[in-house]
């Protein structure tokens, strides 16, 4: 399984907003609306700037400004440090918010590298409970 | 799908196997008594899956006295868990937080 120790993927989530990109662009930038949505953090909009978001299981992500062009796009790190490196995570999130005639058309990107994929944060159960449903699917391709 | 998948799905394609296995992730360890007398088959029978089983790594047998006592290696099925889809679902989910808070700004 070697070759999985250098793979890289990502994850894509789109939703329509019913709300102008300035709104959701203060959801996404104001540490005290982020808190409400996402996690508790100390997030500024200003490239380069280190910030941490803290999860209610417990767990802290190491975050980074990437990038940031007001009320379009929001790029910035996602890494999880955990001593055991098949938990740890490094990625990078990006928010794209596009007009639309309703409202925004928010796009998420998560691209990332996992050493292994053991176990992704705080998700076993969510992994497992899926876990039958893929193979569910799987088995009924290949019958 | 490489070969580690396509060990772990062969070897829970088998529906009387794959229920061997279900019952240990729900229950928790098991003897093969205990076992045989929930799956609808025999004894042997189920010795028999449950040794493809761990030789898939999906189970660990520990021996106690008499009693064989079978458990479920849930790390073994780590190939199939993906991050990706695990973080697909936590977007979704503060997605809709987001929207909430969306409407409440509103007002």
């Amino acid at each position: 399984m070697s070759d999985s120790a250098t793979q890289r993927r990502s994850v894509v989530v789109e939703r329509e907003i019913s709300h102008p990109p300035e709104k959701l662009w203060r959801a996404l930038t104001q540490p005290h609306l982020i808190a409400e949505w996402l996690m508790k953090n100390d997030f500024q909009p200003v490239v380069g700037h280190s910030f941490n978001l803290s999860g209610d299981w417990g767990g802290v992500l190491d975050c980074k400004v990437l990038a940031i062009e007001p009320n379009k796009t929001l790029s910035y790190t996602w890494n999880f440090a955990h001593d055991d490196a098949a938990y740890n995570l490094q990625s990078v999130v990006t928010f794209t918010l596009t007009p639309t005639r309703a409202g925004t058309h928010l796009r998420m990107e998560q691209s990332g590298f996992r050493p292994d994929q053991k176990q992704a944060y705080g998700g076993a159960h969510a992994g497992w409970r899926q876990f039958f449903a893929n193979l569910e699917q799987v088995l009924a391709r290949t019958e | 799908m490489t070969n580690a998948h396509d060990m772990l799905f062969r070897t829970l394609a088998d529906p009387t196997r794959r229920a061997i296995f279900e019952r240990l992730c729900r229950q928790g360890e098991q003897t093969v008594g205990a076992l045989t007398a929930q799956s609808g088959v025999s004894q042997p029978a189920v010795s028999k899956h449950l040794g493809v089983l761990r030789q898939a790594g999906l189970v660990r047998d520990r021996h106690q006295g008499r009693q064989t006592h079978y458990s479920a290696q849930l790390n073994a099925l780590a190939p199939l868990l993906d991050w990706t889809s695990e973080m697909a679902g936590f977007w979704e989910s503060r997605f809709d937080d987001l929207e909430d808070l969306l409407k409440r700004m509103d007002q």
